[in-house]
């Protein structure tokens, strides 16, 4: 076995136990009840919907670099077509927002496949920025024309190029990290997910002061203690990456802060379209969007950093 | 089509079948169609489905978000002159969708299209019509109803005329576009609409396009 399969099933082991204990707590509680009650239901649906993603996401690590990638980009091509549905748009952007789908995000997750790193962090942000608008002016059409642009832009940022940052990390080349990429993947989803876990229960018991009053219920002792919580799994997972332990705790803290801010701004734009969820596509969940928000501001943040400070590039 | 035909071909009918799956995976994947059950729920009662028309693909979407079990005994009312002008579209109309087929053109027809519409309501099937005629594709969200769903309801009361709207579907494949956009679209099923003691048909007609259109997602700007 090579240390590599070693490590991810030592992983798989630990988050196996946490959901099983979660799963155990959740069956135990509706024993309990004499008739179904609505919130264990839709705990346990969640619990299910995890179960799910972890046996999906231990797949494709397994599988290799191509999986991982595949299974990101499916997963932009479900949170862009999302965004979509809800973003300002006419007939006249027809053309360019066929080209988001079917050219520019399977191309972004082709150049993270092919290991073009030079092109991927500059492909959406310069390539496409310029690009897209001039197909949309093309049809004539000026009504709202810098919102439609615009949304269309931020589709593809959120969607694509952020995402496309999580399957990217396999592609640095750390010193001493050589092929073990996919466990800084692992390691980011791990302690951004944890952190909002650990928000969001804390936030509910302890709670005072709200962040954004009117918008969400998170608060700023519940966001401190996901904060911790993903730095000290951060520290206890260092042995998975290329961090030192204290390294390994900041990188993770940071993530999760970074996560927690962007699944503040993704509320926002719900609030605005006046969604409660981006869809129905996950179980338990709601969409996409909804499951990845975190993931998805933490990704590009988490590589960058990761290459300032330790390759010096 | 002759219904004896296709009982012959069992091959033609085993295409059928899975050009049928095909095409209710093919709207699933581009478009996640969602199905909305808010005035009913997915039984398997004699209904008709009476729904706005945007595009050609709203009466395959529809199709596609009712269980099996119910798709099996409902059929679209559709336009002759369209689903019989190609070998494959004769194919798909009699055969994946088993369509009502009807003659719209009201100079040229010599058969009453409601015979056929009638026929099938007696011999137990749903059906999924169209009451605007036309694809709409002026600024108005629905155009005007045509008389046919006050003749349905006015034959058979049984049957439980269901308003279906269909969400976002003009954005996906707007007229003269090629690419379909793989967008969220959703089919909303509104509360049955019968018809009142001594009604008429103008206002049978106003209320149920209220119906509909009242399971129309808020627009956003």
């Amino acid at each position: 076995m090579s240390p590599m399969v070693r490590d991810i099933a030592l992983l798989l082991l630990a988050v196996s136990l946490v959901l099983l204990a979660l799963t155990a707590f959740g069956e135990r509680l509706r024993a309990r009840r004499s008739q179904p009650d609505p919130a264990i239901e839709v705990f346990m649906t969640r619990v299910d919907s995890w179960w799910a993603m972890v046996v999906l996401f231990t797949l494709a690590l397994v599988a290799g670099h191509w999986a991982v990638t595949l299974l990101f980009a499916v997963a932009a091509f479900a949170a862009l077509r999302e965004f979509y549905t809800y973003s300002a748009r006419s007939k006249a952007d027809h053309l360019s927002l066929a080209m988001a789908f079917y050219l520019i995000l399977p191309a972004q997750f082709l150049l993270v496949a092919f290991d073009l790193q030079r092109l991927l962090g500059v492909f959406i942000p310069v390539y496409v920025f310029l690009l897209l608008p001039f197909v949309s002016v093309l049809r004539g059409s000026t009504d709202n024309f810098l919102a439609r642009v615009s949304e269309t832009q931020w589709g593809l940022m959120i969607a694509v190029y952020c995402l496309s940052h999580v399957p990217a990390l396999m592609l640095l080349p750390l010193p001493g990290y050589a092929g073990r990429g996919m466990l800084l993947i692992a390691f980011l989803v791990m302690v951004v997910q944890t952190g909002d876990l650990v928000d969001f229960y804390m936030g509910r018991r302890t709670g005072r002061r709200r962040i954004v009053p009117g918008l969400s219920a998170k608060t700023w002792e519940g966001a401190g203690w996901g904060v911790l919580a993903a730095a000290l799994l951060g520290m206890a997972l260092w042995w998975i990456t290329p961090f030192n332990p204290l390294e390994s705790a900041a990188m993770a803290a940071m993530a999760s802060a970074a996560g927690q801010a962007g699944g503040l701004v993704l509320r926002a734009i719900k609030r605005d379209r006046g969604l409660r969820d981006w869809s129905h596509l996950i179980p338990g969940q709601g969409g996409f969007l909804d499951q990845l928000d975190s993931v998805i501001f933490a990704a590009p943040a988490f590589f960058h950093l990761t290459r300032l400070w330790w390759l010096a590039t | 089509m002759m219904p004896g035909m296709t009982a012959a071909r069992p091959l033609r009918r085993l295409a059928a079948r899975i050009a049928g799956q095909a095409i209710v995976l093919f709207a699933r994947a581009i478009t996640a169609v969602h199905a909305d059950w808010r005035g009913v729920g997915p039984s398997p009662r004699q209904r008709v489905y009476f729904a706005n028309h945007v595009s050609n693909a709203d009466m395959p979407m529809i199709w596609s978000v009712l269980p099996h079990a119910l798709r099996l005994q409902t059929r679209p009312v559709a336009a002759a002159d369209y689903w019989l002008k190609t070998g494959l579209r004769a194919f798909a109309g009699a055969e994946v969708f088993r369509a009502v087929l009807i003659d719209r053109r009201p100079d040229a027809r010599t058969e009453d299209p409601m015979l056929a519409i009638n026929a099938a309501l007696a011999a137990g099937d749903s059906l999924i019509i169209f009451p605007e005629g036309l694809r709409n594709q002026g600024p108005e969200p629905l155009q005007p109803f045509k008389a046919g769903l006050f003749n349905m309801a006015r034959e058979f009361p049984e049957v439980e005329l269901v308003p279906t709207w269909i969400a976002n579907l003009n954005s996906v494949m707007p007229k003269g576009e090629v690419i379909p956009l793989p967008l969220m679209c959703s089919v909303i099923f509104g509360a049955p609409v019968a018809l009142r003691e001594g009604e008429e048909r103008g206002a049978f007609l106003t209320r149920a396009a209220a119906a509909l259109l009242a399971l129309k997602p808020e627009e956003r700007t």
